[in-house]
């Protein structure tokens, strides 16, 4: 595309958000439209005719001094930059200094008077800032950078724009809100709330209470990744090594954990385990053991972790193991040492790096868990849980709930950096070019007992668990043992009554419809942008490409509670406010959602040799072409993959959309963990299962249309997501 | 001279503080088909993609056809290319990667599938085109990559390495086949390989490269037989390599004292003095130890057919010697005289 092409584009889009489209948001949807072009909706022409917003004359001359040498043809670069450029501070800065009550920054009094007060940016709004980097790319391309390929720079300017916005604004808020007190900066509160007991006492080594916060997470965390990762590692072993012929059941106990939402486990664990379950009840029965509420704390949370961590550790230790050259064993075989000396020697010296690897994983997993120790978590608080409480508990403390933030991002990051210290110092490769004709080693003896002894009891009690899932919305209340089969709770949540046409009676079937609709709006947009931006980092060299690339990256560490609480501080007031809509939960899902698209579409590019691209620009086509014509065909099974994932995670997501949710839209997850609050146990039962029901059938829906490909959870390693 | 179809001024281009390719200067005649040839890293293939505009230079200026092309991106230049890889697009048949650059050219649909029909028959490839990449042979994707670098009539066709994915036997038969086409059409053609034998054989011109410059460009004849120093002796065809003095050289002969002999050979003029003198190995005839010719003893003797091998030691070091079957075989360890028929003298 050439850079004028894309300058008279942007120039249309500018024009179109000043004539056309509500210069400020609507609220009350399509009626408020009616009033067009007055009231709310009006464009900002008809607001600066009626003199109402006289300091955005500048928009208008901007657009002009950009059109009379765009429409002949006559632009030059800089002055396209320049004026995008300044279109989009005075935008900004304008929303920034007069806000809901009229001027807020005071030192522009002289010039600016008493402007009357405005409401955030619309859609016309949107459109002149897309406009102003539209304008930055064009004027960029035609000085010659970005190979003087407006496409790229717009993909460029366009995308760093979006990440800077909705990523890295954010973070900056929650941190910088951490050292706000009272409206005023003051490190010293910053300093008194990294550094409070309730996130560091060590009051339970002495005595009963309870301990800081981060000792709770940390030490929740790491016996959640280590316990994942034996268990995974046990079935891991079995299924490459055991000769055991259980490859479906193996199959589908990976497959199970992607498509729960998160949360449903405990409540499982809850009709097993809690004071009325299933299994205490029995042993009190039997056994004269009394009821108690251990599930609720640490022992609950920790299983409910494991639960959805094993299955994906024996994803990734079973890649591992199958990835092991049988000739480096043959090789010390035949050197004479005994199967057990092999294994000690040889497979699990190059089994470490993937078991630190998944040892990292569940570590992280683990912290950025809300749903299971909100439901199951008592009184034993983690990060996640505490921050939650921090902005909706009884009390509303911003600053306290950025403090745990940074502590939780902390801790995160730290992990991050330690794995990405240690892989940056040893990597294994066992599986060369060369064909490796051996046979893989049988494990020893006593080892293939141990692991079985792990195994086979795990796959019992996950069975025993998904089962209560399956039934427990279909019997009357499974909480006391009463079996008997009902319908009941699916019609509480999903009746249907004819009445002059459908009419959805149930309670779930609003918060159902909008999950469905964020989830499907929002999986395209984040495959889309995904494969985009995995695209321009492997393919394309431009200035600014480590920090795009870390742009991106940068959400995949940031726990889901941080980002929730960052969202509602950083988009709650002008000019940019989206809380309370349903775009600031597919916003969510995107930015939270876009890494794994990103890093799947850079493995998948990493397969397709470059000299492809080569030919199709030797033949005469421009990027934008090479990318429909020869690398998006190319990439199907990636954009599956991500499509897939993205949906599934819209779809499960809790910890963070439950700050964003609203009473017009609110989400599946969110309103089973109200559920189960409220103790309707069948009722959240059935409505996960629905929600199960849903996700496999989209899930295989896409398989079906565009080709087979694995789904992986966040962190599964890229080259899965593409198989 | 405004007739050139590739002129290459002064180009350099860096990455980071490595050059690739370091003040390089070339003209391409029109019609003509010149050879980049040197070793891996030697930045031959550098030089091919600054052509095609996969790369722009750094400093310096390329035309085409006496258009500046040195800003212009790959898609803007009117070359085509043919990849070491191929590069056939894996998705598409082979009609529609023929076709495909008449396509994104903004050529009809049946236009281009017309145009790209006629040119798999060109190619010998008719009835090929409903087939996938993958199902063909080889040299079959060979010359389909050539059939669709061929249908958009390009100024110049450029090659990389386009042998190297062939087998031993079809190496030769392909590369027959590009310079029959080439003189067919009279095409401008870049060819980049690191086979001397290769570039001997098709070139019209070869630029020997080395450590992104030319170590010498001449006519084929014009590089083997006077290869300008031991770099460029050594990879047109193998050489020995010696130390020796000049006594006397002119009218095609001179007289050379090596490893304490003095010997009497065809050579161009060369003003006495010591000097490093290369010699072929097929320059050299052994012949029984009494007569004259530097004095050796057979280390090693092979057999391969159409030629005989030996690594000769002598006085003025060891010397590998090939002489054609027919002629006289000597064992390992037998004392023979080394009879050098032609040497060159190098640029010190």
């Amino acid at each position: 595309m050439g850079a004028l092409a894309l300058g008279r584009l942007a120039l249309a889009a500018g024009l179109i958000g000043l004539l056309l489209a509500p210069w400020h948001g609507v609220e009350g949807g399509v009626d408020a439209l009616s009033a067009w072009p007055g009231g709310d909706a009006a464009p900002l022409l008809a607001l600066l005719l009626d003199g109402s917003r006289w300091w955005l004359w500048p928009v208008v001359g901007l657009l002009g001094f950009a059109a009379i040498p765009l429409l002949p043809g006559r632009a030059s670069g800089g002055l396209l930059a320049a004026v995008g450029f300044a279109l989009l501070a005075f935008v900004l800065l304008q929303g920034h200094a007069i806000g809901l009550r009229g001027l807020r920054w005071g030192w522009l009094a002289p010039l600016l008077g008493a402007p009357p007060a405005q409401q955030a940016l619309g859609w016309g709004g949107a459109l002149v800032l897309a406009a102003a980097i539209g304008l930055i790319a064009a004027g960029l391309a035609q000085r010659g950078r970005f190979g003087g390929d407006a496409f790229i720079a717009f993909l460029v300017v366009g995308s760093g724009a979006l990440l800077l916005l909705f990523v890295f604004v954010p973070l900056l808020v929650i941190l910088s809100a951490a050292a706000v007190e009272d409206g005023h900066l003051a490190p010293s509160a910053l300093a008194a709330r990294l550094a409070a007991p309730e996130a560091w006492s060590l009051a339970c080594v002495t005595s009963h209470q309870g301990c800081g916060v981060v000792w709770n997470t940390l030490l929740l965390a790491i016996l959640a990744a280590v316990s994942s990762t034996l268990i995974g590692l046990a079935f891991a072993l079995l299924s490459a090594r055991g000769g055991v012929r259980a490859q479906p059941a193996f199959r589908a106990m990976t497959m199970l954990p992607l498509i729960t939402p998160p949360f449903v486990v405990s409540l499982a664990l809850i009709v097993l385990f809690g004071r009325t379950g299933l299994v205490t009840t029995a042993l009190w029965e039997w056994f004269d053991i009394p009821r108690s509420r251990w599930i609720y704390g640490l022992p609950g949370v920790l299983l409910a972790q494991v639960l959805s961590q094993a299955p994906i550790a024996f994803v990734l230790l079973e890649g591992a193991v199958r990835a092991i050259g049988p000739s480096l064993e043959e090789a010390a075989l035949t050197m004479g040492a005994r199967r057990f000396t092999v294994f000690r020697t040889v497979t699990w010296p190059l089994l470490r790096p993937a078991v630190a690897a998944c040892l990292l994983l569940g570590f992280v997993e683990s912290l950025a868990d809300f749903g299971n120790p909100l439901v199951l978590g008592g009184d034993f608080d983690v990060l996640s849980t505490r921050i939650f409480f921090a902005i909706a508990g009884a009390r509303h403390e911003p600053g306290r709930a950025a403090a745990l933030a940074i502590l939780l991002l902390a801790l995160t990051f730290g992990a991050f950096a330690l794995q990405s210290l240690w892989l940056g110092r040893r990597r294994y490769t066992t599986v060369t070019g060369k064909g490796d004709a051996g046979v893989p080693a049988p494990l020893p003896r006593g080892l293939r007992l141990a692991c079985g002894s792990v195994a086979w009891p795990w796959m019992a009690f996950t069975a025993a668990v998904y089962g209560i899932i399956l039934i427990g919305g279909f019997v009357h209340d499974i909480g006391r043992g009463d079996m008997e089969f009902t319908w009941r709770h699916i019609l509480t949540g999903f009746a249907v009554e004819w009445q002059d046409g459908m009419a959805f009676r149930g309670s779930a079937w609003d918060s159902l419809f909008t999950t469905v609709e964020v989830a499907a709006i929002s999986a395209p947009i984040t495959a889309g942008l995904g494969i985009l931006l995995a695209w321009l980092l492997a393919r394309q060299s431009f200035p600014g490409r480590g920090t795009l690339e870390f742009l991106t990256m940068l959400s995949f560490a940031i726990p889901g509670t941080v980002v929730g609480v960052s969202y509602i501080m950083a988009f709650n007031e002008p000019p940019i406010e989206l809380t309370g809509t349903a775009l600031i939960l597919v916003l969510c899902f995107v930015f939270r959602n876009l890494p794994v698209g990103v890093r799947g579409g850079i493995a998948a590019l990493a397969q397709i040799d470059k000299s492809l691209d080569e030919a199709s620009a030797t033949m005469g086509a421009g990027a934008l072409q090479t990318l429909r014509r020869v690398v998006l065909p190319l990439l199907r099974p990636a954009i599956v993959a991500a499509l897939a994932y993205s949906f599934v995670h819209a779809m499960t997501a809790v910890s963070a959309v439950i700050f964003l949710v609203s009473a017009r839209h609110n989400l599946a997850t969110v309103y089973i963990v109200g559920r189960v609050e409220a103790g309707e146990m069948a009722l959240a039962i059935a409505y996960s299962t629905v929600l199960i029901v849903v996700m496999l059938a989209v899930v295989l829906g896409i398989e079906r249309l565009v080709g087979r490909a694995q789904i992986g959870r966040r962190a599964a390693p890229a080259g899965n997501l593409v198989a | 001279m405004t007739d050139a179809a590739i002129r290459f001024e002064r180009v350099t281009k860096a990455f980071g503080v490595v050059r690739a390719v370091d003040d390089v200067s070339f003209d391409l005649p029109q019609g003509a088909l010149v050879t980049l040839l040197g070793p891996s890293g030697c930045g031959k293939t550098t030089t091919l993609r600054l052509v095609a505009g996969l790369e722009l230079p750094t400093a310096g200026r390329i035309e085409i056809e006496g258009r500046d092309v040195s800003r212009l991106a790959a898609a803007e230049r009117r070359i085509a290319m043919v990849f070491q890889s191929y590069a056939l697009f894996p998705h598409m048949n082979v009609l529609e990667n023929v076709a495909y650059g008449l396509v994104v050219g903004g050529a009809r649909r049946q236009a281009a599938e017309a145009d790209a029909t006629a040119m798999l028959k060109t190619l010998g490839l008719e009835g090929l085109g409903a087939r996938l990449p993958a199902e063909l042979s080889g040299g079959q994707q060979q010359r389909v990559a050539v059939a669709r670098a061929l249908v958009l009539r390009p100024k110049v066709l450029l090659f990389d390495e386009p042998l190297s994915n062939l087998d031993a036997r079809l190496r030769r038969r392909v590369r027959e086949d590009i310079r029959d086409l080439q003189k067919r059409l009279g095409l401008s053609v870049v060819y980049v390989t690191h086979d001397q034998q290769e570039a001997l054989a098709v070139s019209d011109l070869v630029v020997v490269m080395k450590d992104g410059r030319i170590a010498q460009k001449g006519t084929p004849i014009e590089l083997y037989d006077a290869p300008a120093d031991a770099f460029v002796a050594d990879f047109m065809g193998e050489a020995n390599v010696l130390q020796g003095e000049v006594l006397s050289a002119a009218d095609g002969r001179g007289c050379v004292a090596i490893g304490g002999v003095v010997l009497d050979a065809a050579m161009r003029d060369h003003p006495p003095g010591t000097a490093a003198l290369a010699v072929r190995p097929e320059a050299i005839r052994l012949a029984p130890p009494e007569e004259p010719g530097l004095p050796g003893r057979v280390r090693r003797a092979a057999f391969l057919g159409q030629t005989r091998e030996y690594e000769v030691d002598t006085d003025a070091g060891a010397l590998f010697v090939v002489t054609p079957a027919s002629a006289e075989a000597w064992a390992e360890g037998a004392a023979v005289a080394c009879r050098l028929e032609r040497i060159i003298p190098l640029r010190a």
